[in-house]
């Protein structure tokens, strides 16, 4: 153990951000836009995700979900399920939350290129999938065709509607969204049913195209079968994943499946890998 | 190799003199057992011990221990709380040793924990080999009842006297301030490498593989039915992992002092066996069985920490063997069951 060198700064410190906008998007989603408070960037690749802290209270992992092309800024959206999300949701702007990070590997962006992008979102994944989204549409020319299939469990959970709004404009964007039910009184244009019932109505070319799949635990299995059926290689089939996490850095245990760690290994995996892990149950 | 003997009788006043000048923790005895504590007697001192109750790593890894102090008025402010006082840990047993050594490699690998830095660089390490074996471990066939080279000093007990080794710079001067020493002869050396022999027969338990193996008997082992026969039993009390040297997992908390302007984040000894370790905020608990729980510490140990930090998570010291009360813990009876089963 060398003695004397400097230690060099703590992995768990945050730094301090600033709230420069808090807005709700639905009944238990908020969406935060911060920027850190020593005017440097968050330097993210779209994918990762920060560990966000409320000081007295705690920290949890959320995904970014703008992307690094934007500007100095960046989104986070939160929904509320807990004690520190709850205090989240309380915070206003120009409120001061700590900020480790960015962690894990994100989307393999390189790997992206001139390939078509089919992104599958269930409910809150869509949040994750933004940052590639927006990463896809500010430099268009280098991906192929981009899909985006959204499914909510009712129109009401729809995330980011003014956004959606403008991609449905965009000749080079196809969206097809569905939900699981529909209350009578409720103006809905998109299908009804699982996200599966999306597959059918598109065409993809499963040599060209890469599915990026971000949703609850339940869908991955049906979704994935879905792939498969496509034609799309288990390697070009990326999911993204959420497991507890307590540190980030491979120290705590906290995120392993089988020998992996979600914090610094993934969240994002490809389906390759998963289906040779047997926790992922895949 | 730098290796000395002294007497017993001198070693005893050269410890009286270290207590005087330094922070020192050596093993105690704590009747019926052994433990880890700080020293105030040179008398207090008992090399001869077979285990302590918890491993010497608390020292490093700590139950609970502050991360970062915050303040959150007038201005919101941080910093961190990695520091350490110097110290002496006195008697670890070769194969705690051998868990330190894991330690390391996670702690300060391609990503550095600087408390555990903090703590690791301000611990002088003095080492005692084990002459009396626990009757529940298996260090000898695990190869971890020799001391891996990381201490600063290191004793065997030659009877009347200990033979010194020096293993480092830091230990040398700690040997030149407080120990009378000669220099170790040929014969001294021969009867360190008899007595080591000697007692690496008296272990009572064994694995019926060479370690390295572990990770190809679980490569087949995924399926089992041995989980769920052990899992099902399991009590989810995590006496198992808070007594073991290579278990390292946390939680981390935040705690506010009262007058609502400071307050501290902290981590705390976690287990994977507590059926809540791997539960989502949402509610999803991605390890929610005995079975799957067990499972998981027994693969992490025989085979994902050697993948990737290159040393076993088992250091064979058995005291999970004895803590469990249900009897269903010791990775030495489960891998050479997996190994038979395998056959
Ligand atoms: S798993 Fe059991 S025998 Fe192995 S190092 Fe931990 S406590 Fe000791
Ligand atoms: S294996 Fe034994 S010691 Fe470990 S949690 Fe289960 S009952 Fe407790
Ligand atoms: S979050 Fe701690 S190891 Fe991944």
């Amino acid at each position: 153990m060398a003695v004397g060198t400097e230690l060099g700064s703590s992995l768990f410190l945050p730094k301090l951000a600033e709230l420069l906008k808090v807005e709700p998007l639905s009944e238990k989603e908020k969406l935060f836009q911060l920027r850190l408070k020593d005017g440097s960037r968050l330097n993210h690749k779209p994918g990762q995700f920060v560990e966000v802290s409320v000081l007295g209270i705690g920290e949890a992992p959320i995904s970014i979900s703008s992307s690094p092309t934007r500007d100095d800024s960046f989104e986070l959206v939160v929904r509320m399920v807990g004690n520190l999300t709850g205090a989240l949701h309380r915070l206003q702007p120009g409120d001061t939350v700590g900020i480790r990070g960015p962690f894990g590997n994100g989307f393999p962006v390189s790997e992206l290129l001139k390939r078509d992008l089919l992104f599958v979102a269930g409910g809150i994944g869509l949040c994750p999938l933004r940052s590639m989204i927006q990463h896809a549409i500010d430099k268009r020319e280098q991906f192929g065709r981009i899909i985006l299939l959204y499914g909510c469990r009712q129109p009401a959970e729809q995330l980011f509607r003014g956004e959606l709004g403008e991609w449905r404009q965009r000749p080079d964007i196809e969206i097809l969204e569905s939900v699981d039910r529909c209350p009578v009184d409720v103006a809905w244009e998109g299908s009804v049913g699982v996200i599966t019932t999306l597959f059918p109505q598109v065409s993809i070319d499963p040599g060209k195209t890469t599915a990026l799949v971000v949703g609850p635990p339940v869908m991955y299995r049906f979704v994935v079968a879905e792939c498969l059926k496509q034609g799309i290689a288990k390697e070009r089939i990326l999911l993204s994943l959420e497991r507890r996490m307590k540190c980030g850095m491979g120290f705590c245990g906290h995120c392993q499946i089988n020998n992996r760690y979600v914090c610094q290994d993934g969240p994002v995996f490809s389906y390759a890998e998963l289906s040779r892990l047997g926790e992922a149950e895949l | 190799m730098d290796v000395f003997i002294t007497s017993k009788a001198d070693f005893d006043s050269s410890i009286q003199r270290m207590i005087q000048q330094n922070e020192i923790y050596g093993v105690k005895r704590k009747t019926p057992s052994f433990a880890f504590d700080r020293l105030v007697a040179a008398e207090e001192l008992c090399l001869d011990y077979d285990i302590t109750v918890l491993p010497p790593t608390k020292y490093l890894l700590p139950p609970t221990e502050s991360l970062i102090k915050f303040k959150l008025a007038p201005e919101p402010s941080i910093r961190s709380s990695a520091e350490a006082q110097p110290c002496i840990l006195i008697g670890i047993h070769p194969d705690d040793l051998h868990a330190i050594k894991l330690l390391d490699a996670v702690f300060t690998g391609s990503l550095t924990d600087v408390n555990y830095l903090a703590r690791r660089r301000a611990t002088t390490i003095v080492g005692v080999d084990c002459v009396n074996p626990w009757p529940y471990s298996f260090a000898a066939s695990m190869g971890t009842a020799i001391p891996p080279r990381i201490f600063d000093l290191w004793l065997t007990d030659l009877g009347d006297e200990y033979l010194v080794e020096v293993g480092s710079a830091r230990g040398e001067d700690l040997r030149k301030r407080y120990l009378k020493t000669r220099r170790a002869r040929e014969v001294d050396l021969r009867q360190r490498n008899k007595v080591r022999q000697d007692w690496l027969k008296k272990y009572q338990l064994s694995l019926d593989m060479p370690p390295q193996e572990i990770p190809k008997v679980l490569d087949e082992a995924w399926h089992s039915p041995l989980w769920e026969e052990l899992g099902q039993k399991c009590l989810a009390c995590g006496s198992c992992t808070m007594v073991c040297p290579t278990c390292i997992c946390f939680d981390v908390r935040d705690g506010i002092e009262l007058n609502l302007k400071e307050g501290e984040r902290y981590r705390r000894w976690d287990s994977c066996m507590f059926d809540g370790f791997a539960k989502v905020a949402s509610g999803e608990n991605f390890r929610p069985t005995g079975t799957a729980r067990l499972r998981h510490r027994l693969y992490r140990k025989g085979k994902y920490m050697l993948e990737r930090y290159g040393e076993l998570g088992c250091v064979g010291c058995g005291r999970c063997v004895h803590a469990c009360l249900v009897d269903i813990a010791s990775p030495v009876a489960a891998y050479n069951r997996l190994a038979k089963e395998a056959r």
